[in-house]
Formats: C-alpha cells, sequence, structure tokens
C-alpha cells in the first residue's frame, strides 16, 4: 500500500513537471506537425506511394506517432540526469521506498507524458485525412503505452550511466535517431537488403510503429499479436534492467 | 537507550582514500549534535553514511537502534535529511513539497493536512506556500528543506551544513527554528558544520573531525574549558606592580600588562573575579574594569589539529 502511494506520488510530480513545462509539450506537437505535413506532404508528391489512399503522408502518420513517443520517452527517461543534478533525486532516494516502486513511477509518469501527446496527435488525424474512430482511438492509445513503457526503460537506462546532459547528444545521435530512422516509420520494412532488413527487425519500435500502422490504417507487415507481445516483454526487460540498475547503483545516483 | 546513534568503528574508502576513518561516535538522545570540521574533513561522508546514502566500507552503526545496513528501510523512515545541496524542485510549489514528502513517508491520509500546516507554521513561510519554489529566497528554500525533513516525525533530523551559504540575519533565524524544534519536539537534530560559531551557539555535544576521524567529543563548554585558557582582562591604576602582586596567586598562569590593561590567564575565570577583585583592594588598587574571555571552539580546533578550521584539512 505503501509502494502504491509511491509509485502515485512520484507518478504525479512527474505529470505536474510535465504540464507546467507547456513550451515542452507545444513544440513535442509542433514537430511532428512539420514532419507530417512537410515532409509528408513534400515527398509524397514527389513519388508514387503503394496501395494506401492518400500516398506518403498518411502512411508514416502512425510512423510520425511512434516517433514523438519515442523522443518524449527517451527524454523524459534521460531528465532524470536535471533531477540528479538539482539533487531532488536524493530526496526521492532517501524515502523508504523499494527502488523498483521509483523506477515505476518515472515510468508511469513517462508513459503519461508520451500518451497525451499521443492523444494528441490521434486528435489531430484530420489533418492528414485518416479516419479515427473510438475503437482505433483506444487500441492505439494502448500501443502507445506499451511503446512509451519500453522506451522509458531505456531512457532510465541511460540515465543511471550518465551524470551529466552532456552525453545527451550522444544519445540522440547513437540512440534515438537510428531507432527512429530503423523504425519502418518513413519507409516499408519488406524488400529492404538484407543488412538493412535485419537492423529493422532488432529494432523494437518496428513492432510499435507496425502495430499502430495496423490499427490506424489496417496494413501491417507482421500480425498484430506478435508486435504487441514484442512490446511487452521489451517493456518488462527494459523496466526490469532500469530497476535493477537503480538498485544496484543507488549510491552513486545520489 | 542512552544514544539514538551510535557508531562502531564505522570507515568509508574511496580507493585508497580513506574519507572516514574508524569513528566512534555516540549521540544523546534529544541532543543537538554538531559534527564540527574544516572542508573535507568527511563530515558528509560521515552523515550519508548515518543516512543510509553510502555504505561503509567497515564498521557498523545504528541509528534509532536499526542496523545502517541491514534495516536501511526502517532507518529511512526514522530520520529526516537536509542535504548540503539543495534538493527542491522548481515548477512545484512549496506546499506540494510537503505533500509529496507526506506521501513518501507515509504519513496517514488523515493526518496529512495537520502537519503539513505545523510545518508551515513553523518554518513560517506563511503564503509564500502555494507559489512556486523558484520564487522563494535562498533562507525560505532552506526553512522549507528542514520543514519537509520534520513531516513525518523523524526521531533524527540530519542537518548537512544548513546555514551554508546564508546571509548572518537568515543564519541566526534558522538557529532559532533548530532550538525550537529540538526544545518542542522528541527529535535529535545532527549536524555538520564547519561554522564554529554555530557548533558553539546551537549544540549541546560537539565532535571535532579532522582528516577522517574524531579527534574530541564533548560539549563546547567543556572542550573550551580544556584549554584552562580564559582571559581576564583588568584597568587599573599602578598596573605594573599589581602584575607582581597578583602573579603570586597560584591560580593565576600567566600576568602581564599590555597596553595599559592587565591580562591574567586562568583557568575558570568567571569563579576567580571575586577573588581578583577582593585581593585587588585588600592591596590598596582600585579596579576601573574586568572583562572574562573564554577561548572559542577555533582555539580548540587549533590545539588539536595545529591548523585553523578555515584551511583545508590537511
Amino acid at each position: 500500500m505503501a509502494e502504491l502511494e509511491g509509485i502515485y506520488t512520484i507518478w504525479l510530480r512527474e505529470t505536474k513537471r510535465y504540464i507546467r513545462y507547456r513550451s515542452r509539450i507545444i513544440t513535442s506537437v509542433v514537430s511532428p506537425m512539420l514532419w507530417l505535413i512537410i515532409f509528408g506532404t513534400g515527398l509524397g508528391a514527389a513519388i508514387r506511394f503503394g496501395d494506401i489512399e492518400g500516398g506518403y503522408q498518411i502512411f508514416i502518420y502512425p510512423g510520425i506517432i511512434g516517433q514523438t513517443i519515442l523522443f518524449t520517452s527517451i527524454f523524459s527517461g534521460v531528465s532524470v540526469i536535471i533531477d540528479r543534478q538539482y539533487g531532488f533525486l536524493k530526496e526521492i532516494l532517501v524515502a523508504p521506498l523499494s527502488r523498483p516502486s521509483i523506477v515505476l513511477g518515472k515510468s508511469l509518469g513517462i508513459s503519461t507524458h508520451a500518451l497525451i501527446q499521443g492523444v494528441i496527435l490521434l486528435i489531430l488525424s484530420f489533418v492528414v485525412g485518416v479516419s479515427m474512430t473510438p475503437m482505433i482511438f483506444l487500441a492505439s492509445v494502448f500501443i502507445i503505452v506499451l511503446i512509451s513503457s519500453g522506451l522509458a526503460g531505456v531512457g532510465l537506462t541511460i540515465a543511471s550511466f550518465t551524470d551529466s546532459m552532456e552525453g545527451f547528444n550522444l544519445i540522440m545521435s547513437f540512440i534515438v535517431l537510428p531507432m527512429f530512422l530503423l523504425s519502418g516509420a518513413l519507409f516499408p520494412i519488406t524488400g529492404l537488403p538484407t543488412w538493412l532488413q535485419a537492423a529493422v527487425y532488432v529494432n523494437p519500435l518496428t513492432y510499435g510503429v507496425d502495430a499502430l500502422r495496423y490499427i490506424i490504417l489496417g496494413e501491417a507487415v507482421l500480425p498484430l499479436g506478435i508486435n504487441i507481445l514484442v512490446l511487452i516483454i521489451f517493456a518488462i526487460i527494459t523496466i526490469s534492467v532500469s530497476a535493477i540498475l537503480f538498485s544496484k547503483k543507488e549510491q552513486s545516483l545520489m | 537507550m542512552e544514544y539514538i546513534i551510535e557508531s562502531w568503528d564505522i570507515s568509508k574508502k574511496f580507493g585508497d582514500f580513506t574519507a572516514v576513518n574508524s569513528v566512534n561516535l555516540k549521540v544523546p538522545r534529544n541532543s543537538v549534535y554538531g559534527v564540527l570540521g574544516p572542508n573535507g574533513a568527511g563530515k558528509t561522508t560521515l552523515i550519508s553514511m548515518l543516512c543510509t546514502i553510502l555504505k561503509p566500507t567497515s564498521g557498523r552503526a545504528e541509528v534509532n537502534g536499526y542496523d545502517i545496513v541491514k534495516n536501511a528501510k526502517e532507518v529511512r523512515a526514522s530520520i529526516g535529511i537536509v542535504f548540503q545541496s539543495r534538493a527542491l524542485d522548481d515548477i512545484l510549489t512549496g506546499r506540494e513539497h510537503l505533500e509529496m514528502h507526506a506521501a513518501l513517508y507515509g504519513v496517514p491520509m488523515d493526518l496529512r493536512n495537520e502537519r503539513i500546516e505545523e510545518v508551515l507554521d513553523l518554518i513560517a513561510l506563511g503564503d509564500k506556500a502555494d507559489e512556486f519554489i523558484k520564487t522563494y529566497s535562498g533562507g525560505m528554500k532552506r526553512r522549507l528543506e528542514i520543514g519537509r525533513g520534520l513531516i513525518h516525525r523523524p526521531k533524527v533530523l540530519f542537518l548537512d551544513e544548513p546555514t551554508l551559504g546564508l546571509d548572518p540575519q537568515t543564519r541566526e533565524n534558522i538557529w532559532q527554528y533548530i532550538r525550537k524544534l529540538n526544545q518542542t519536539e522528541d527529535i535529535t537534530v545532527l549536524l555538520t558544520t564547519h561554522y564554529m560559531d554555530e557548533a558553539d551557539k546551537l549544540c549541546d555535544e560537539v565532535a571535532i573531525i579532522n582528516q577522517g576521524q574524531i579527534i574530541r567529543a564533548d560539549s563546547p563548554q567543556n572542550l573550551k574549558r580544556e584549554l584552562k585558557a580564559d582571559t581576564l582582562t583588568l584597568t587599573l591604576d599602578g598596573g605594573e606592580t599589581f602584575v607582581e602582586e597578583i602573579k603570586k596567586k597560584e591560580y593565576v598562569k600567566e600576568a602581564y600588562s599590555l597596553d595599559g590593561e592587565i591580562k591574567l590567564m586562568v583557568e575558570r575565570g568567571e569563579n576567580l573575579i571575586p577573588d581578583v577583585v577582593n585581593f585587588a583592594t585588600s592591596q590598596g588598587y582600585v579596579i576601573n574594569s574586568i572583562e572574562l574571555e573564554h577561548p572559542n571552539l577555533e582555539d580548540v580546533f587549533i590545539k588539536y589539529t595545529g591548523c585553523k578550521i578555515s584551511e583545508e584539512g590537511k
């Protein structure tokens, strides 16, 4: 019970922080819209794309939702580093609360951020002309929570190894961008050269984007069940790893 | 249980460097206890171990009867901590910090608001309670942190350099809060400081720490008394001859005249004033003024370490 309340308290703080920094919400909605409207329209006009009605712009819509979740989740996870620099992490770590509960509270908070952004993008689906039904909406929300849980674990794991935001560019170049580009957000993952195909299938975000694409556009490479299974396993692994790291490294985190 | 904090040969090494070396600390229940030492003496490392933030390399310690390694969670529930560095979130309000802390430490739901009001009252944050931390002054932030450490009614409050970087008036206020707290609550305060006056005015007992070791631990009065070096400064007519006469008294360890004043080095000077006055009168001298000066903790520190506390621990 005390642990549950601890988890809730940490979630509440994360959420308050997120909502109060309004500029972050705005930028995180504007940049995916730029991708959709400019990049989607631009490239869509230049190429003949597949058999989806509406073409390229509609094809990348689920991918751009995936991208937004990716950026938000990793960034929020890594923001633990900022907490650490401000000394606030200490206040949480010395509380009589287990490390897994702290990690769980954090990752729920992060999923909430991702969810808020995902919902905004789902509501904006009319901009690119995707039809949205309550069923599609709810199923998408479920997938978004799954993806962001796993990615939150990645962010928290990175944070437990890094002690300053200076490493943030490294994280962007070596983790976030490759994950985005290799997720099939911008191109179909069938018919790729073998090396690229392998890299795409190693990337957990691929399964998230594929699942969203199935739910929203009714098109997918893999069965939905497999995608969901991979996402669940991914989330369990990364959150467990970060929980273990927080327990093991608690001394160096304070 | 006489001591609320007790350690047995507790040590902490970082690689080859020994930050805390076989410390035996005994903190009496309900006291204000000071760990005094220069920067780098190992104060923060010592209390970090007692707060379960760091694990000792060897030795052990108990806080409120719980082992700091084996019962870390129970220790955490019995203590409140105010860190040397700020541990506040700019984007939350003061009240939110207190609410959050109450929840994290499992303060029962029905008691929370009452406790929060109590603490807000104590730290006199008043109408600033519902504003964001970024609008707070340094002293208000520190008071909030102290107040936060009290929400769950800890048995021990750890304060790491509680007045570091604060202006004199704010320091004075914080001391008052700590005193008041210690008198009204069932709480022991363990603080680290490198300010002599802080240790002297605030603490019932002081452990002087240098190079990771406790050199002496006692009440500030006793520590100073041990120096046996009170100074009595007298002004009177006919000084030179009086110096020769008073030197014959066995309690006078040294006497000399300096710039028209007579300085007597004595032990427990406060008890000797009547005798000195009587003696002067009986010898026909008229004392114009008499002043007693106790040694300060700085003198104590110099005696035991051979260096000033303001210098880095060597």
